[in-house]
């Protein structure tokens, strides 16, 4: 059973690893993947980001993602935590941990995992620029596009 | 995964991100209105229900939508007591 958890806080990388792999002795290898705040490059930047989400329907979301990559990679174990609220330029939003026997299954779910979390798990983020003004994030053909190589055939 | 309903004869309409922003509300409880029967139907109903409501739900629309916490095609069946919210395209990671 995966870990999935939405919080406002932080979250500790090394902790969440000890928890996934505490009193195994058959994981050979996990992927991870650590997501952060961009302050951007345009000619505004971005004070702060701010997170919303669906809360109910988005752990049920993460559930899924996760099981479906248990299934397809035979993993043994999985931890997917995301943030909401505000959050500040360089600070940790998402992290996605997945272990298995091998370093292939684990390095390609981590990759399945965070192109599902981006384009299937409802959250929302909105940029306030360092002028005052504020945007909400476009979502992006590239994540579709990453997230389709995913797409199983019949 | 156990099916969420809302409890009740009517419908709970969920809004999120710029598109809660932009109606001014974050949920509401309506009747049933009798023209619904589909995620489709409602997209038009919502689309009647002044300016606001026509940009965002009218014509070939960015909104999307989930019902009872799953995402919704517009064939989507909808029925009393369901929980039916909309959304822009999701942006999270």
């Amino acid at each position: 059973m995966a870990t999935v958890r939405v919080q406002a806080g932080p979250f500790d990388v090394g902790a969440e690893t000890a928890a996934l792999t505490a009193g195994r002795t058959d994981i050979g290898g996990i992927g991870c993947f650590l997501g952060t705040v961009r302050a951007g490059s345009g000619e505004r930047r971005v004070a702060a980001m701010h997170l919303e989400h669906y809360p109910g329907m988005t752990e049920r979301a993460m559930q899924r993602i996760a099981a479906e990559a248990e299934r397809r990679w035979e993993l043994l174990g999985c931890t997917l935590i995301h943030r909401t609220g505000p959050l500040a330029p360089g600070e940790p939003i998402v992290l996605v941990l997945a272990a298995a026997a091998h370093r292939q299954p684990a390095l390609a779910a981590t990759e399945f995992l965070i192109d599902w979390l981006k384009t299937r798990a409802p959250f929302w983020k909105k940029e306030i620029f360092d002028d005052g003004t504020e945007a909400w994030v476009e979502a992006h053909d590239a994540d579709d596009t990453a997230a389709a190589r995913w797409r199983e055939r019949d | 995964m156990s099916e969420v309903r809302a409890a009740g004869s009517g419908l709970h309409l969920l809004y999120f991100a710029w598109l809660r922003e932009r109606l001014g509300t974050t949920e509401e409880r309506v009747d049933l209105p009798a023209s619904v029967r589909t995620v489709a139907d409602l997209f038009a109903w919502q689309a009647g229900r002044g300016p606001t409501y026509r940009a965002a739900f009218a014509g070939p629309s960015r909104v999307r939508c989930a019902v009872n916490q799953d995402f919704a095609g517009g064939d989507a069946p909808v029925r009393p007591g369901d929980e039916i919210a909309f959304f822009p395209p999701v942006t999270g990671g």
